[in-house]
């Protein structure tokens, strides 16, 4: 065509073409250009929102039922849980992510690394919610050797109250007792060869129920005969379990473990201990230049001795006691420790955001106004109190606003964070829409009451919204 | 006197003080506190934490599934050699099959790609009708505009998939578990705000410019195509950008539009590797970095466009 070649119209002289600058005509090409989004916006969003409020209105076999869907929403506990948790969300996340954005702002404006600090900030807004809730359940993760928040709390815990090599978690209702094999005994934690030994013998101390994943950690290998030394007590122990032998105890083979890093006990007659020893990789240990005399070796318990094993943080455990209350107060009252999580996750993603926003608007505010506060002698402090953040208080509104409208619709964080156990708990209303609209049994009237909810929750942001665009206008 | 330079109405008290002080340099006005190196240690800190996932995420992905489940990826800053791309080209070398990662990858792209361009181009078009038409009830056709920002989506889901239905009822193609389906979706829900950033971006056009056109009898398209696009490009690319990096970011309507369809874009992927009963976290580790790295290539390629986008969106 040739019009793609023309040079600018702004600059060309006039070339009439009569027919062309008639109103009429530019009136219907301009109503043309508006004609694709007016259209898709009337039937995809306009036109579903009533087809909505209308879905409310009627049972899922097609029969109108007037409010009921709404009756059932806030009269059925389990119903009450997404709300309570949009509720928590609103109050904690907005708040936050104002406070960190303003902080990141103002703390940003003073280092010469600004520009790398921003954008290590901002990057998780690019990502994906499902991929950021990814490396949350990684950091989060109950066990210690793979989620770093409990690894931390564990190195704390263990600088205090150092563990053994081989954990028992009493908690869990692990005995120290049941890892005795053939030829063992237990008693008060420990584990004793059950025959009596002398200087020259050798002993061996089969384990079970010792985790191979345990063992890979300590690098354990095959076990071998222990040989017999004059003089000495040697002996091996080992996980007394061959996957290729699973009945026979007490004999060593090749897909057996030695149990490396086992601290042993030589027990004299009195039943005191004389002599200490650890364990090689392939679980061999000796005791040298023992007296002659009659022995036992004792595995000490500090060997079982359980640390910090990881705390649930993804867990549905509830923050506030609601334990002796009603199911009602239950579901409206308690707090699950995985909200906390998942709020924590997405201060991550979206802080960046307040703080670009916040910044921007820093950035816009007359320098010479906070010079005179400084110059009139008021503190860096109460420059900022009293001069910076009400000339900011809109753009930190906004900033609010947002992250309101932005929490109430939340749904990608919870289904991807939230394991099965804390799903429940952990529900909102736009996950409760999918769950019931499209997932399982499909309640449409019900899902439909909640988008009706969800959408008369934003309506306050739209009105605020269209007042401050006609503030602007005028 | 420096104080007349000053219109009286925009000078806020203290103004006059500041003022009648001779300017000082930047670097004389904020002079060494001892809180400076506090400033950058605490925001040295902050950075070094919002990195942590990120990087974990990234090493989790280079070391061997067998890794995984006993130490910490951590382990790494003391064996590096437990490194390895084992868990990349195992994905990748499964290729093209549906539900596999590259196909998802694939999927991302067919769905983002067009979304993104119908967003772009209708809301220009919309733009600058709403800014230059000489039509009334413009302003009504904004407000609305702008009062549909805010919906959530959620709201429209069950209707469109009725609609989706009828329509297939009616022509033989039901858009309901097809990328076209989730195409419209996205474009109608991207709609509200492309309308509003473009249409604030072309006020700032001086509408001299186009009424010379007009005089000059050139035409609306001649204008919107040779005068409009150029100068609208800005604003164009920031849409774009969120645009794009919101759908392809999308996991909600893709799981409600591709029911029933083979092929998944790649948040469904990572979705479905951790609804999977085997611990597979390196799958999800490695999917993960692969969906970040076209979003991260965006953003650092255009970030000016992006934070403008940011701004647009919300500071007025």
């Amino acid at each position: 065509m040739t019009l793609v070649h023309a040079p600018s119209p702004a600059t060309t002289p006039a070339r009439p073409r009569p027919g062309r600058s008639r109103p009429l005509r530019r009136h219907a090409w301009s109503l043309l250009f508006l004609a694709p989004a007016a259209v898709w916006l009337a039937v995809v969003v306009i036109y579903p929102v009533f087809a909505t409020i209308r879905y409310s209105l009627f049972n899922d076999s097609g029969s109108f039922v007037g409010l009921s869907n709404y009756k059932n929403l806030f009269t059925t506990n389990s119903l009450l849980i997404p709300f309570r948790n949009n509720v928590i969300w609103v109050v904690i996340f907005p708040f936050f992510v104002t406070v960190f954005g303003l902080v990141f702002a103002v703390l940003s404006e003073r280092i010469r690394w600004a520009t790398a600090f921003k954008a290590i900030i901002v990057m998780p807004i690019v990502f994906s919610t499902t991929a950021s809730a990814l490396v949350w359940t990684n950091i989060f993760d109950l066990d210690p050797h793979v989620g770093a928040v409990n690894a931390a709390v564990q190195a704390v815990s263990d600088w205090f109250n150092p563990p053994g090599a081989y954990p028992v978690d009493t908690a869990a209702g692990q005995t120290v007792a049941a890892l005795a094999s053939a030829g063992d005994r237990s008693a008060n934690g420990a584990i004793l060869s059950t025959a009596t030994v002398h200087p020259g013998d050798t002993v061996r101390l089969g384990l079970i129920g010792i985790s191979p994943l345990t063992l890979q950690r300590l690098g354990a290998k095959p076990p071998r005969q222990p040989t017999a030394a004059p003089g000495s007590i040697t002996g091996v122990v080992w996980r007394d379990f061959s996957p290729a032998h699973p009945t026979d105890r007490s004999t060593l083979y090749p897909d057996e473990q030695g149990l490396p890093m086992l601290h042993l006990a030589l027990l004299g007659a009195g039943g005191s201990s004389v002599a200490s020893t650890t364990t090689d990789t392939r679980g061999l240990f000796r005791f040298s230049g023992v007296p002659p005399g009659t022995y036992r070796v004792q595995v000490v318990p500090s060997n079982f001795q359980a640390g910090f094993t990881g705390t649930f943080w993804l867990g549905p455990q509830s923050l506030t006691p609601t334990g002796s209350a009603s199911q009602t107060a239950q579901a409206l009252l308690s707090v699950p420790l995985i909200d906390v999580g998942m709020i924590i996750a997405y201060l991550w993603i979206w802080s960046g955001f307040s703080m670009v926003l916040i910044g921007a608007g820093l950035s816009a505010l007359d320098r010479q106004v906070l010079e005179a506060a400084r110059v009139d002698g008021a503190t860096e402090w109460q420059t900022f109190r009293r001069v910076t953040m009400p000339l900011l208080a809109p753009v930190l509104t906004v900033v609010f606003v947002t992250a309101v409208i932005n929490v109430l619709k939340i749904f990608d964080i919870v289904v991807n964070m939230a394991p099965g156990a804390s799903q429940q708990q952990a529900n909102t209303l736009a996950l409760q829409i999918y769950n019931s609209g499209f997932s399982g049994g499909i309640h449409t009237g019900l899902a439909s009451a909640i988008a009706v909810i969800l959408f008369v929750l934003v309506v306050p942001a739209m009105v605020w919204n269209l007042k401050k665009l006609r503030a602007s206008n005028t | 006197m420096a104080i007349a330079t000053l219109p009286e109405d925009l000078s806020p008290p203290g103004r006059a003080v500041a003022a009648a002080i001779p300017p000082t340099p930047r670097h004389r006005l904020r002079p060494w506190r001892p809180g400076r190196l506090g400033v950058n240690l605490v925001l040295a800190l902050v950075a070094a934490a919002w990195l942590v996932p990120t990087v974990a995420l990234l090493i989790v992905s280079f070391r061997p599934e067998s890794l995984y489940e006993t130490s910490g990826w951590w382990k790494v800053f003391t064996d590096p050699s437990q490194l390895t791309a084992g868990n990349y080209s195992t994905l990748f070398r499964q290729g093209l099959v549906a539900g596999g990662l590259l196909d998802s990858l694939l999927t991302s792209i067919e769905i983002t790609v067009p979304a993104t361009l119908l967003v772009t181009v209708i809301s220009s078009l919309a733009g600058y009708s709403l800014t230059f038409g000489r039509w009334r009830g413009g302003n009504a056709v904004f407000y609305t505009v702008v009062g549909l920002m805010v919906v959530p989506f959620q709201v429209a889901l069950l209707p469109v998939v009725e609609l989706y239905r009828a329509f297939g009822a009616a022509t033989g193609f039901n858009p309901y578990g097809t990328i076209e389906g989730v195409v419209i979706f996205h474009v109608a829900f991207g709609l509200p705000f492309g309308i509003f950033l473009m249409r604030n971006y072309y006020l700032g056009i001086p509408s001299e410019l186009v009424e010379a056109g007009r005089i000059d009898g050139a035409g609306e398209w001649l204008l919107f195509r040779r005068l409009i696009i150029p100068l609208g490009m800005p604003a164009a690319a920031s849409l774009a950008i969120f645009q794009f990096i919101w759908v392809w970011n999308d996991l909600f309507v893709a799981l409600v539009f591709l029911g029933g369809y083979s092929h998944y874009p790649l948040t469904i992927y990572l979705y479905d590797q951790t609804r999977a009963l085997a611990a597979n976290y390196w799958v999800v580790a490695t999917g993960a970095i692969v969906s970040v790295v076209v979003p991260l290539t965006v953003f650092f390629s255009f970030q000016r466009y992006f934070v403008r986008g940011m701004l647009a969106g919300s500071v007025k």
